[in-house]
């Protein structure tokens, strides 16, 4: 079982829903987020593209955040979640600065925190909270290995890229173009 | 044209705009390492060789800074941490793949080390000294009858933790200024050459001080040709690496580092000292402390500006 998550480029408006969803769901502490929203114009007016990216923690399966941690704080659970034991993270920064997405922070009480994939909903069959929320359904979770599910779905018929594969992390977010 | 931008007001502290998490303490504990390595190797080195007689600066006066390097260095470390009262955790675990956890390790190894060396010179300061307990007396003769080997240990233990503390940067890919493996040797290097400077100032000898005014130079220039091909490197590398050479070639860390860290730090301790070998007569402090100025900065400039060099996407 892998899980992954597609983002649809096309459909997303930017709202913004799926960060507040986050933030409450996770009690994310103020003035702090685990998931953002990019917003990408190219081109010169009149011939202007516009991509919308709801992104967060790719759950790389080659994670360099969990590779430099010094204490196995950082781990790879099943599914291919990334998570951070917080009882064993010194808050040494080594993850936040390993990181080439910036998808980590320092949570105000001391451990590094990120995006956990809802691992406390999903584990129920349930999708993340920014998933569930999302109003314009431009997010697909689910395992990448069940050619059921609806990730791998849009993944085989879409046109996709991920983010910075050159840099060797293998990020498990596809984002649909 | 493209333009990018979070809309969604993601502004984690120490994140974003640029990532700053580590701050002051790190490349001051990467100095101190550096400081306590290279003085420790000289220890070692001339120990093995038994020159100890010869180069008592280097033997016996400089090391009493490496522990309180040491000290002073595990402090900032500590303060560097967010969740401190887990910092134990280090020490529950091995992690290979971690530079972290190799400098974690090596710490607990040569902290111990060089209290243990200094604690066997201590009559050179203190020609009175007693142990309290006669099993100290005992401990004092055992390591004074093994006293090579425990040299040796000097000597490997204070290499691993003087390249450690480049590499510490070097893992990060994510970060394309500290992604150069020569970061490692640069650092050790560095670290050498202030080790060699503090025992420029604590020697007791002209000859010593000539002799490692001599090796100090070597370093430097070594140094000089470290960072010449760091940027040559980046600048045949990717994109990102041609970005973060860019921030010291006409970007913000342009004069920082070409000025305290090259000029003032390498260059002209370099001909001071080449002075001093030709028989000119310069106060050997001055290109020392200059050498001490330019370690200090070479790790607050990399550090400083490996966290703003990063990947576009």
């Amino acid at each position: 079982m892998r899980y992954a998550m597609a983002v649809d480029t096309a459909k997303c408006v930017g709202c913004s829903d799926c960060v507040v969803a986050c933030q409450t769901e996770n009690d994310v502490p103020h003035g702090f987020a685990r998931d953002w929203v990019v917003e990408v114009n190219f081109g010169t007016y009149p011939e202007l593209k516009t991509e919308i990216r709801s992104e967060r923690c790719n759950h790389c399966d080659n994670a360099p955040c969990v590779r430099c941690c010094p204490t196995g704080a950082s781990k790879i659970v099943e599914g291919g979640i990334v998570l951070v034991e917080h009882d064993k993270c010194i808050g040494c920064g080594a993850c936040i600065t390993s990181c080439p997405y910036d998808a980590r922070f320092s949570h105000p009480d001391g451990y590094a925190d990120k995006c956990t994939f809802c691992e406390h909903r999903v584990k129920h069959g349930d999708d993340p909270a920014c998933v569930a929320v999302c109003p314009t359904k431009c997010l697909y979770f689910g395992d990448i290995d069940d050619p059921g599910s609806d990730v791998s779905g849009v993944i085989r018929t879409r046109e996709y890229k991920t983010l910075i594969p050159e840099a060797g992390t293998q990020p498990q977010i596809y984002f649909l173009t | 044209m493209k333009e990018e931008l979070i809309i969604s007001g993601r502004m984690n502290p120490n994140i974003d705009p640029v990532l700053h998490i580590w701050h002051w303490q790190i490349p001051l504990y990467l100095f101190l390492g550096g400081l306590a390595a290279g003085i420790l190797f000289f220890a070692g080195l001339y120990t093995i060789l038994g020159k100890g007689d010869k180069y008592r600066g280097a033997v016996v006066y400089a090391p009493f800074v490496a522990p309180l390097a040491l000290v002073l260095g595990l402090i900032a470390l500590f303060l560097d941490l967010k969740h401190q009262l887990y910092f134990w955790r280090l020490y529950t675990t091995i992690k290979l793949e971690s530079p972290m956890s190799w400098g974690a390790w090596t710490l607990i190894a040569i902290t111990p080390l060089s209290f243990l060396w200094a604690a066997l010179n201590i009559r050179e300061i203190f020609p009175q000294w007693k142990w309290k307990f006669t099993f100290l007396d005992t401990l004092e003769e055992f390591f004074r009858r093994h006293i090579i080997p425990l040299a040796w240990a000097l000597v490997v233990l204070s290499v691993i933790l003087g390249i450690y503390t480049g590499i510490l940067f070097s893992a990060f890919n994510a970060r394309p200024l500290w992604n150069t493996s020569i970061l490692g040797p640069l650092f050790l290097t560095s670290g050498l050459s202030t080790g060699a400077a503090t025992i420029i100032i604590l020697a007791r000898s002209h000859k010593e001080r000539m002799m490692f005014s001599r090796i100090d130079l070597g370093l430097i220039i070594v140094e000089l040709f470290f960072i010449v091909h760091m940027f040559m490197g980046f600048l045949a590398s990717t994109q990102v690496q041609i970005d973060a050479a860019a921030l010291f070639l006409g970007g913000p860390y342009t004069a920082p580092f070409w000025v305290l860290v090259v000029g003032m730090g390498l260059v002209l301790p370099a001909i001071l000292e080449a002075m001093e070998l030709a028989k000119f007569r310069v106060p050997a402090i001055i290109p020392a402390s200059l050498v001490i100025f330019g370690g200090i900065m070479l790790r607050f400039i990399i550090a400083n500006a490996g966290q703003v060099s990063r990947w576009l996407y």
